[in-house]
């Protein structure tokens, strides 16, 4: 396979001679780090009028931070980026939007009460003379969008209660009210349905037939190649592919983003032990039903599936966050309280939510409190926190899992993503508990961190805790589990050991393929 | 403005509230000592103590409510109740230490409702506690009536004409007890981190295993049995049980607890600076009445000072709020994924 760096960019140009030679953007060598962790090291990437072009990579890649630069949020440490060939500074959201680039995210925030007309127009509404908005030329515009965009999307209904698909929509008619350019779509298909997916192709065509350039970004390679006609992939902060999506296979590009063989865990664990939590047909109404499995002491079993399939539900409802209607969880042959999360800490659950921010931390408090939040009970004396002592507790398991921080005073909110994520597993190693259950451990956390963490989980496993992974990442739960069980629109569809786990197997259960080897 | 560097503004300015009770403080005692010859005196520490007392002790619970992001405006009907309630059982000869303990009963039954409303039921606490404002007054005055009970043992009485000892009146010397052990649980317990925690992100605070749901609902019970008691202190006090005791005083709770720091949004404060709060407040209102300010003027600066110290705390917050409005309310950085 052929890796290159950024400058095969311009290489590519000369095949692709359907594109003007001067990109609309350019994006060329830049770099990023936060703290002592670079996120991006050397980034080009380079868009054309009229070209949907894919980037790729795993998470953590630098992807998003360099999405986070081209709409202003960050500034490139070094390295330049262009349009229609002149430098700019992206110093602000403003100048981004005045730049002519246009984010649409995953999830965007709208206005619930607004109209969708205007949320389109928030903040620089049309007014008549007198000051009175002019709600006919808002519509009017919106309208002319929206056809032109060939979607059916009232602008007069309230933005309460729109798709996500639709809600982006509403997004890209915003952007091409500002006549934007350059529109930047941060992974919008995670939570799209297939016709969803296939109305944003249709969009994107229309987009492209304007001469807008579309930056289209997906960890989904067949929309990759259905949608876009060059690809740039990102691996460990660099851009180390830059090709027409045409000339690659989806074999070569996902050696371009993993960079390796996905190396297997080389040392092999301590034996599996017995049983410590057994799950029996655990059923909540509209999430997930008949759910059994069983997790055994020093083992490290997946859970796969497609967002939204129910697996933070069943993870929440074994810990005790919502209750379930039926089923029962046992830990170590002991019925457990359902609806308690106390009462699974005392028989040694411990959870690791998906939403860190929300759930995990508490985001204004100080670091130390963080980690002690759930195990306050350790450092009192008599009824009182013994104050040194907790001190020194939790910096004993701040030094253990290596995190950057300044003072244990400090408000959580200092420290990186990942750091953050360390303090919250810190917060729960230091209950020893029998059965930890991390949801999406990794996400937004940057490379190095995310090997801490698996290094981490499989040192439990081999201590004997039992692990439970839920991962939206294939490679992480192809890297750490000892089967995979691939939930569904919330059912255990398929149970698939790790011999015989692949990324296609995984993806052939959680999409409905395969469905007659159900376990 | 980052997230982070709120977080910054806010710790460094309760540092600063605090240290700015200290200075109102020092500021309102040179004050009075300017303008009146008889204020630095032992009469000044007495009736400051005997008129701040019931609002002193029901700021207590009522810091701990506000720290979890609740609020409970029944505190002076039940006050009131537990005033009628004392009142109506000794009337009905169950003894004085009868009567204490009925009164207090029906204190924890009153906060339990409260407390079962909001913690169990998920209802509103403002909601809430204005509900049981009106109920507790109505059934006081059920009790009561327009009667007055008089008649308890002389010894109690002199809670409302002698100092316990060093000059300091029987309720608010009660208040700085009870201080000192508020304090103790809400600075060097787990239970009072939790609150805390529960204040600042009521989810996160679950996540880790708080019984955010039974923390409330105690919070409640303790509220009223104090509350209840403060009802007790109030009639021997006065030497008379009334219905109407302590009527619209819920204010003055809520407004020496904002002042001495607790964020009404939960999560923020401490116990010392409500009481530095209660003795500034204290202090002032025998300050302005040696030198004849109308209650009415009172009012407006108390009015001032209350605003005050909702905005100096979140100074940078307010700016932020004030300035740019609009960018709060742009789209997240951040929609999932990558670095």
């Amino acid at each position: 396979m052929q890796v290159s760096d950024g400058r095969s960019a311009d290489g590519t140009k000369e095949q692709q001679t359907e594109f003007d030679a001067e990109p609309i953007l350019g994006v060329s060598h830049v770099t990023k780090s936060f703290g002592a962790v670079a996120a991006i090291s050397d980034a080009s990437i380079s868009l054309h009028r009229g070209e949907a072009h894919g980037l790729v990579g795993e998470n953590g890649a630098g992807k998003s931070t360099l999405v986070k630069m081209l709409a202003g949020v960050h500034q490139p440490d070094s390295g330049q980026i262009t349009i229609d060939g002149v430098p700019v500074t992206l110093g602000s959201p403003a100048a981004a939007r005045d730049a002519g680039i246009a984010v649409i995210y995953q999830e965007p925030t709208m206005f619930p009460d607004l109209s969708v007309a205007e949320n389109v127009f928030m903040g620089r509404m049309p007014r008549q003379s007198g000051g009175r908005l002019d709600r006919d030329s808002m519509r009017r515009q919106v309208i002319t969008v929206l056809e032109m965009l060939d979607v059916r999307l009232d602008p007069d209904r309230a933005a309460r209660g729109l798709s996500i698909a639709d809600q982006q929509i509403a997004e890209i008619a915003k952007a091409l009210t500002l006549d934007a350019r350059v529109l930047v779509m941060d992974e919008p298909t995670a939570a799209l349905s297939a016709a969803e997916v296939e109305r944003l192709a249709r969009v994107i065509e229309t987009l492209r037939a304007r001469d807008a350039a579309v930056l289209f970004i997906s960890h989904r390679l067949d929309e990759i190649f259905n949608i876009c006609q060059r690809v740039t992939v990102m691996r460990d902060g660099r851009s180390v592919l830059a090709r027409p999506a045409g000339d690659l296979t989806s074999d070569e590009l996902v050696r371009a983003m993993v960079g390796r063989d996905v190396e297997h865990r080389q040392l092999t664990r301590g034996a599996i032990g017995d049983v410590v939590l057994s799950v029996d047909r655990l059923t909540q109404e509209g999430n997930f039903v008949d759910i059994s499995f069983e997790l055994r002491a020093g083992e490290i079993v997946g859970l796969g599936g497609l967002v939204g399939a129910g697996r933070t539900e069943i993870a929440q409802a074994i810990f005790g966050i919502e209750r379930y209607d039926a089923g029962s969880v046992t830990v170590a042959g002991q019925p457990l309280k359902k609806g308690s999360p106390s009462a699974a800490m005392q028989a040694g659950i411990a959870l690791v939510p998906e939403d860190r921010r929300q759930h995990g931390l508490v985001m204004d408090e100080s670091i130390e409190r963080n980690v002690l939040l759930a195990s306050l009970a350790s450092v009192t004396r008599r009824g009182l926190i013994a104050g040194e002592l907790a001190r020194e507790t939790s910096k004993t398991w701040l030094d253990r899992l290596q995190v950057k921080y300044g003072r244990l005073s400090d408000p959580v909110t200092t420290l990186s993503g990942g750091n953050q994520q360390k303090v919250v597993l810190a917060k729960w190693l230091r209950r020893n508990p029998r059965v930890i259950i991390v949801d999406e451990p990794t996400r937004g956390i940057d490379v190095g961190t995310k090997a801490e963490v698996h290094r981490l989980l499989e040192e439990l496993a081999e201590q004997g805790v039992a692990v439970l992974v839920i991962s939206s990442e294939l490679p992480e739960l192809l890297l750490l589990a000892d089967r995979i069980l691939v939930i569904r629109e919330g059912r255990l569809v398929r149970e698939i050991p790790r011999a015989a786990a692949s990324e296609e197997s995984v993806i052939a259960a959680a999409a409905g393929a395969y469905t007659e080897q159900a376990a | 403005m980052s997230s982070e560097s709120r977080g910054r503004v806010r710790a460094r300015g309760l540092v600063r509230w605090e240290s700015a009770l200290v200075v109102i403080l020092i500021a309102v005692v040179l004050f009075g000592v300017a303008e009146s010859s008889t204020f630095w005196s032992t009469t000044t520490i007495f009736f400051g103590g005997l008129d701040i007392g019931q609002v002193a002790i029901m700021a207590l619970p009522m810091t701990m409510i506000i720290l979890t992001g609740e609020i409970d405006l029944s505190v002076a009907s039940m006050l009131g109740l537990g005033c009628a309630v004392f009142g109506y059982a000794f009337e009905h000869h169950t003894g004085v230490v009868g009567a204490m303990l009925i009164a207090l009963a029906v204190g924890a039954i009153g906060g339990a409702l409260n407390g079962f409303l909001v913690a169990r039921v998920g209802l509103p606490s403002i909601a809430v506690t204005i509900g049981t404002l009106t109920m507790f007054r109505g059934i006081a005055e059920i009790l009561l009536g327009q009667s007055e009970v008089s008649g308890f043992p002389p010894s109690l009485e002199q809670i409302g004409i002698a100092p316990i000892f060093l000059h300091l009146a029987y309720p608010f010397f009660f208040f700085l007890v009870l201080a000192a052990i508020y304090g103790v649980v809400v600075h060097r317990t787990a239970f009072g981190r939790s609150l805390y925690a529960i204040g600042l992100n009521t989810e996160a605070a679950f996540f880790a295993g708080i019984r955010v749901r039974r923390t409330k609902f105690l919070l409640y019970v303790v509220s009223g049995v104090i509350c209840a008691a403060t009802g007790i202190i109030y009639s021997l006090q006065a030497a008379s049980a009334i219905y109407t005791a302590g009527t619209g005083l819920e204010l003055n709770v809520v407004a020496v607890v904002l002042f001495g720091g607790i964020s009404i949004f939960g999560g923020r404060g401490s116990v010392i600076g409500v009481v530095l709060s209660v003795i500034i407040v204290g202090l002032t209102e025998v300050a302005f009445t040696t030198i004849n300010i109308s209650s009415q003027e009172q009012q407006v600066i108390f009015g001032g000072l209350l605003l005050l110290s909702v905005v100096v705390p979140n100074v940078g917050e307010v700016r932020n709020r004030i300035r740019g409005r609009v960018r709060r309310a742009a789209p997240p950085v951040s929609a999932g994924g990558g670095l």
